[in-house]
């Protein structure tokens, strides 16, 4: 076994990095025995999507192709990437998982990610289409000062992506050492150096089509499991009254499984996580790009449209596999629950994140164990492109191009730039990767939400909206809210007691994001009704001009230039 | 944008048409959706007993599973019926609209 797993361990690194990091020792680390068909799947995918970066490579010319695929991309085929970008290896396994433990509530989650959708779509999607380029500080710089709108836009991007990349990285490197039984370090080497590569060559384009093809493979193989699983458990008559029977009298949790239990008990914390996973989505930069890759406001707006119903029809799906691993795996007897040592409870194998994985293995066996568990690297690499992507943006379009070379410097030198940056991050990301190892992320993402629905979403929503913004009250806005949504984390009940060990929570409340939108707002409104300088009414008066080419699209960026 | 456009544009009366029967349908549905949205969660906060009611006479399917499920539902729909109509009215305005200024 130990020399399969050393040949495969080299012959996958060879693949993407040669094989420089393949010596080392393998025998120390806990992992499971290695999983072959989930190998030889996921150098079927690496293989694939190394063939696609190769032909957008050919075709990936200028900014705007490198940036946004040449805004050639269809609506419905936005709208696979969009659903892609959203649909991480955290939301598959952690709902699903969420599900497993406490049934209905896991449900309250899925309905949380997905309402921000059509918020995106009545106020933003076509707008932003008119007004940006290729990051969405271009559409918050339209009519402001150009240095400090795209600086405090690019530190906004730039938060959020990083933030972002180390729950991806982490998560990522646990979850390859349990599938795959490869060390934690290779595994954040490799999604690093692959994602440097589909970037740095293929740009947006590849970035595209990964996200595409990876959301084909997640919505097929979870539906596949679903049913599968709805199938076995009811034996044959797919009655989800029969799997929700059965689930009761299997789990600990008995009737209530079926009912909303604690984890919404304060309404002020449910209304403001409810604000933070709405607001928060319109303010994540590797989301806000993708609407820069279609041709217009029609196919932006069929790209939400399309967007909502898969990551609807996936959340559906995360609830049936909940259900149907209670069936299939909570039985003793089904061999996939362990003996926890610690509390001589059984728990499940891998833990319970880990219930979607397992709940393949007991439909269909190894080989579709060997599919959703490539599926699930694959979807870990697809999300780390797509946030690199936007990461590497902010730093050359926003901050290299506009604000460091204040807008004199040419296309091809800013390309270049942009896949420096790609490098770069890529290697951050990895070395993240690796600091957090052994730290607990699960507050990332409620952080990463309030920082994106306090810092990005006020300025944009407030730019396309309120004429009566400028630059002062944008900023004042802008960074307020980032920093009082990083504070109040970081004095909350999550990080305060919880990671950093203190008896009580200096910030009461652990979902921040309904205190700092509104301190947010409130900078952004006092700021601008307080400016009484020249540049801030002539700002006020080119919002005209600005919200013509806003709601008519007459002098956007133009559609596909191939 | 240059400003002979941007008045030529603003003083179209299809302009002011297009602005306010958009942003209002926009803001009409967006209110919905958090209706719908904060509906469910504040009955979940207030009102949990609604929710664990069984749907029919001995089900163990609780009125829950539907109500939740109709908030995604919902969401789709919501978003079906924007882009229905600014895909075919809203388009067909900024058409004449650019056919007339440009």
């Amino acid at each position: 076994m130990r020399l399969w797993q050393n040949a495969l361990t080299a012959l996958a690194l060879s693949l993407v990095a040669g094989a420089a990091l393949a010596a080392g020792d393998m025998g120390e680390v806990k992992k499971q025995a290695v999983n072959i068909p989930a190998i030889i799947m996921f150098l079927a995918f690496v293989a694939g999507t190394m063939g696609i970066t190769y032909w957008a490579a050919q075709r990936t010319k200028t900014a705007k192709d490198f940036y946004a695929a040449g805004g050639g991309i269809t609506g419905f085929q936005n709208g696979l990437a969009i659903a892609g970008d959203y649909m991480s290896a955290a939301s598959f396994l952690g709902i699903s998982g969420l599900v497993f433990i406490n049934g209905y509530d896991g449900l309250i989650y899925s309905v949380g990610w997905l309402v921000g959708w059509p918020i995106i779509m009545f106020l933003m999607a076509e707008q932003l289409r008119n007004l940006g380029k290729y990051t969405y500080a271009d559409v918050v710089s339209y009519r402001f000062q150009r240095v400090p709108m795209r600086s405090m836009a690019a530190t906004g991007s730039l938060v959020v992506v990083v933030l972002y990349l180390i729950g991806q990285m982490v998560g990522a490197g646990k979850l390859i050492q349990v599938l795959f039984g490869l060390d934690y370090i290779y595994a954040v080497t490799i999604v690093g150096i692959l994602i440097i590569l589909y970037v740095t060559f293929g740009g947006m384009l590849a970035t595209t089509w990964v996200q595409i093809i990876k959301a084909c493979l997640l919505l097929g193989g979870a539906t596949f499991i679903a049913f599968g699983a709805l199938y076995v458990a009811t034996e044959g008559s797919w009655a989800p009254e029969a799997l929700f029977r059965k689930a009761t009298e299997i789990h600990a949790k008995k009737d209530a499984l079926m009912r909303p239990g604690a984890l919404v008990t304060s309404p002020l914390e449910a209304i403001s996580l409810g604000l933070a996973l709405m607001f928060g989505t319109a303010g994540l930069p590797h989301i806000l790009m993708r609407f820069f890759t279609v041709p217009n406001a029609t196919e932006a707006r069929k790209s939400v449209f399309y967007a909502t119903g898969f990551i609807g029809y996936f959340y559906i799906l995360t609830f049936l596999i909940g259900f149907g691993a209670i069936v299939l795996l909570m039985p003793a007897e089904s061999g996939f629950m362990v003996t926890d040592p610690k509390t001589g409870a059984l728990a499940l194998k891998g833990g319970q994140n880990m219930a979607a994985v397992q709940l393949s293995a007991a439909v269909g066996g190894n080989l579709l164990l060997g599919f959703i568990s490539a599926v699930a690297f694959a979807t870990i690499l697809a999300v780390v492109s797509g946030l690199t992507l936007a990461g590497a943006s902010a730093i050359s379009h926003d901050l290299y191009a506009s604000v460091w070379a204040h807008g004199n410097v040419d296309e091809q030198q800013e390309v270049r730039v942009s896949k420096m940056a790609t490098v770069v991050l890529g290697i951050i990301a990895i070395l993240l990767g690796i600091a957090f190892e052994r730290q607990n992320v699960a507050y990332l993402v409620g952080l990463t939400f309030a920082v994106a629905a306090s810092a990005n979403f006020p300025i944009l929503i407030a730019s396309i909206y309120w004429s009566k913004m400028t630059t002062r009250g944008a900023l004042l806005g802008g960074w307020l809210g980032l920093v009082s949504s990083t504070l109040f984390v970081i004095l909350g009940p999550t990080v305060w007691k919880d990671v950093l060990g203190n008896a009580e929570a200096i910030f009461p409340f652990k979902n921040p994001a309904l205190f700092s939108i509104v301190i947010s707002f409130a900078g952004i409104w006092i700021g601008s009704i307080m400016d009484n300088s020249e540049q801030g009414k002539k700002e006020c008066e080119s919002f005209e001009a600005q919200n013509v080419r806003c709601q008519t699209g007459i002098g956007a960026e133009g559609a596909a230039s191939h | 944008m240059q400003q002979d456009l941007v008045h030529a544009i603003k003083s179209n009366p299809k302009y002011h048409e297009l602005i306010s029967k958009r942003s209002k349908f926009a803001w009409i549905l967006a209110a919905l959706m958090l209706l719908i949205y904060y509906g469910f969660i504040l009955t979940i906060a207030f009102n949990k007993e609604f929710l664990a009611q069984p749907l029919w006479e001995g089900a163990i399917t609780t009125v829950g599973i539907p109500i939740g499920l109709g908030v995604i539902v919902s969401a789709f729909i919501l978003t079906g019926i924007y882009v229905f109509r600014a895909n075919s009215e809203f388009d067909r305005l900024t058409a004449e609209i650019k056919e007339e200024v440009l």
